[in-house]
């Protein structure tokens, strides 16, 4: 795996596009990966792209300036102190929250005028800080309604039970354990989501997510309330979901041990604003992100690894 | 019994559902035909099976999709009068009276499902208690409007107004069907104890249906978690209004059914108290649980009849066992000690069962 910014440069160069390399250098986070055996992964292919993205929530600028690329398969970072901004980055980006400012880009279409289910539709799956999953539904159901517009049968078809209702309900079950089989929960497909466990909640969380077939999968702090183990594993889970499903994953994460784990890309939000983007090792030697969120690693380091 | 067993819990539940409904009415059937059931008894049969769809119908919109509808009995009533009209229409074609009931409630379903579009494209706008209080307000304005509409048959035809019956313009002969607040008078009662049945199972065979289907997967998911439901890509409106329309359509055809089991009926009778009648059916019932619906529709229309002979004392046992029933309901920890009772006469652990959660104020993080 090389990510040089010579490749990069000299790929972009090779495509013709010498502006738009620079524009989009200006916004980049990361040299893009290069790497030849998975060719989704190629230089100058992003999925994401945020133009000068705000939004104001009274006289707050809660976000503001936003500028961010994300490449086919890339593992983005967004870290940054509580009330930074991180959440509302999500909720804007799956129009939770229309933007004040700036324009959302997802592979080159402009998702101005799409709602939250649109933009789902349009390939943007996510989790929330706080779990949000269909409590009363069984694990199998909730994988079941994340699959919603991959398998379609009318309200006629449900009602009156028309072939199509009976052909769509075996691709729902056998689509739905096939996911829930990734993540080894097969076994739960009968349990009711709400009775779960913390850390499956989680899980269920990101399957139900995966089942939309998304292209940009957004992960809101997913190692909260985990402990180390869990943690580790959720780290093996990410790199899995890029490997296999080949999309791309950004993630807001307290988890210091994690974020610098698995992410290639890591963008730092103070105050709304991007205070630093770069490489884990950048990011880690930034002073600026230091003094704003890392804090001095040798005695805050704990703090830091808690997280919330 | 071992193959049962191994059913889905859902496909079990649908099961003893409809057992339940088929043997009630075997149980019934028996009894009428010895003789064993008083008139006063007899009278309630119809009333009772159509209270009984309302109870399903309106559990579509309160317990599955979360919504509180406050104006049910608005979609009864122009079931009910729709009904009323086309079966009068029809009577004079010469078809048998099964027929004629089929035609008219299916026209009572149609009217009611267009009712319910109408008034549910702007209602969806709204959530919880403003939504609550919108179809409140929509159910009033469907009794004033019936309240002043007078159609009339003659040899020609139909005739509609909104002013008075002289203006019908009717020819020679010519009858009016529903004149006013007086009503629909002069009703071919042609509802049965049957067709009550049937429409029960037909009810019954729609919302199990829709609610295990994917429609129904995504009108739960909108009522256990909007923000959630809309970023899998659930078009959150289009959801909530098809529960709220065919739970519309279910009601019309429950009012059908009701209104031609009586030989006049009024706009009145459909009013906010109805509603609400419906809804503590609901409610006492479970949200959500059909079957406690059902119960609850046959109880508590049974109860007041039966406690006629108290006077006046009848309304007041009607509170107090309703409150007793919810105050029991709402007691955590009396419900506990009854499911630790329950269970040791059950071997196996249940499911939770599902309650109405909705998750959308808070933050959205
Ligand atoms: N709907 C809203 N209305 C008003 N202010 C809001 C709203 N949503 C978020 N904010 C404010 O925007 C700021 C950013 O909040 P956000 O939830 O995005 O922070 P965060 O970076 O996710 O923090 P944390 O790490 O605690 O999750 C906060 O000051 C918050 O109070
Ligand atoms: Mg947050």
């Amino acid at each position: 795996m090389t990510r040089t910014e010579g490749t990069y440069k000299a790929q972009a160069a090779a495509a013709g596009k010498r502006d738009a390399a620079k524009q989009r250098e200006r916004t980049k986070m990361v040299p893009v990966v290069t790497d030849s055996i998975i060719p989704e992964r190629d230089a100058g292919q992003t999925i994401l792209e945020c133009r000068h993205l705000g939004i104001d929530f009274g006289g707050l600028h809660a976000v503001e300036d936003f500028n961010l690329t994300v490449g086919k398969t890339e593992i983005a970072g967004l870290i940054g102190p509580n009330g930074a901004g991180k959440t509302t980055v999500f909720n804007l980006l799956t129009k939770v929250y229309a933007p004040t400012r700036g324009t959302i880009l997802l592979d080159g279409m402009d998702t101005a005028n799409m709602t939250t289910d649109q933009v789902s539709q349009a390939g943007i799956a996510r989790t929330f800080q706080n779990i949000r999953l269909f409590d009363t539904l069984t694990v199998e159901e909730n994988v079941r309604i994340g699959l919603h517009n991959q398998v379609k049968c009318g309200m006629w078809s449900g009602i009156f039970r028309l072939p199509r209702y009976w052909l769509s309900e075996k691709e729902f079950h056998d689509r739905s354990l096939e996911l829930l089989d990734v993540f080894n929960m097969a076994d739960n497909a009968g349990d009711i989501a709400g009775s779960l466990p913390y850390g499956a909640q989680r899980r269920l969380e990101i399957v139900r997510a995966l089942a939309t077939s998304p292209k940009l999968l957004l992960l809101d702090e997913p190692a909260a309330g985990m402990n180390p183990s869990e943690t580790a594993e959720l780290m093996e889970i990410i790199r899995k979901i890029r490997d296999e499903f080949k999309i791309a994953i950004m993630l807001i994460e307290h988890d210091m041990d994690l974020v610098m784990g698995v992410c290639e890309g890591i963008a730092v939000l103070n105050f709304g604003r991007i205070i630093a983007k770069g490489t884990p090792d950048q990011i880690q030697a930034n002073p600026q992100v230091i003094e704003a969120y890392l804090g001095t690693q040798e005695t805050d380091d704990a703090t830091v690894r808690g997280g919330r | 019994m071992e193959k049962f067993k191994s059913l889905p819990a859902a496909t079990r539940s649908t099961i003893i559902t409809y057992a339940m409904v088929v043997i009630a009415f075997l149980i019934m059937q028996g009894l009428l035909s010895v003789g064993a059931v008083s008139n006063s008894t007899q009278g309630l049969l119809v009333p009772i099976c159509a209270y009984i769809c309302m109870a399903i119908s309106l559990n579509l919109v309160v317990g599955i999709s979360g919504e509180l509808s406050l104006g049910h009995a608005g979609f009864m009533s122009v079931g009910a009068f729709t009904g009323v009209v086309v079966s009068t229409a029809l009577a004079g074609s010469g078809t048998s009276g099964p027929v004629r009931l089929l035609v008219a409630i299916f026209a009572a379903g149609v009217s009611a499902a267009i009712a319910g579009l109408l008034i549910g494209i702007p209602v969806m706008r709204l959530r919880g208690d403003y939504l609550a209080i919108v179809t409140l307000a929509f159910g009033e304005i469907i009794k004033n409007l019936l309240n002043n509409l007078y159609v009339g048959l003659d040899v020609r035809g139909l005739h509609f107004s909104m002013s008075d019956a002289a203006s019908l313009g009717m020819a020679e002969g010519g009858k009016v069907v529903i004149n006013g607040p007086q009503g629909a008078v002069g009703i071919d009662m042609i509802s049965s104890f049957t067709a009550g049945f049937l429409l029960i199972l037909f009810t019954l065979f729609v919302v199990l249906n829709l609610v295990n289907s994917r429609s129904g997967r995504a009108i739960m998911a909108v009522r256990d978690n909007r923000i959630a439901a809309e970023s899998v890509g659930i078009n959150t409106t289009k959801y909530r209004l098809m529960a709220f329309v065919v739970s519309a359509a279910l009601a019309g055809m429950a009012g059908a059914l009701y209104a031609m089991n009586y030989s006049a009926i009024v706009p009145k009778k459909f009013d906010f108290n109805t509603s609400i009648l419906v809804l503590v059916f609901v409610v006492l019932g479970g949200m959500g649980n059909i079957r406690g619906g059902i119960i609850s529709a046959t109880l508590l229309t049974v109860l007041p009849e039966k406690l006629r002979f108290i006077g006046d004392f009848r309304m007041l046992i009607y509170a107090i066992v309703l409150i007793a029933v919810m105050l029991v309901s709402n007691n955590r920890a009396l419900m506990e000690r009854l499911h630790g009772l329950a269970g040791r006469f059950r071997k196996k652990g249940r499911a939770p069962s599902p309650a109405v959660a909705s998750k959308d104020g808070g933050d959205l993080s």
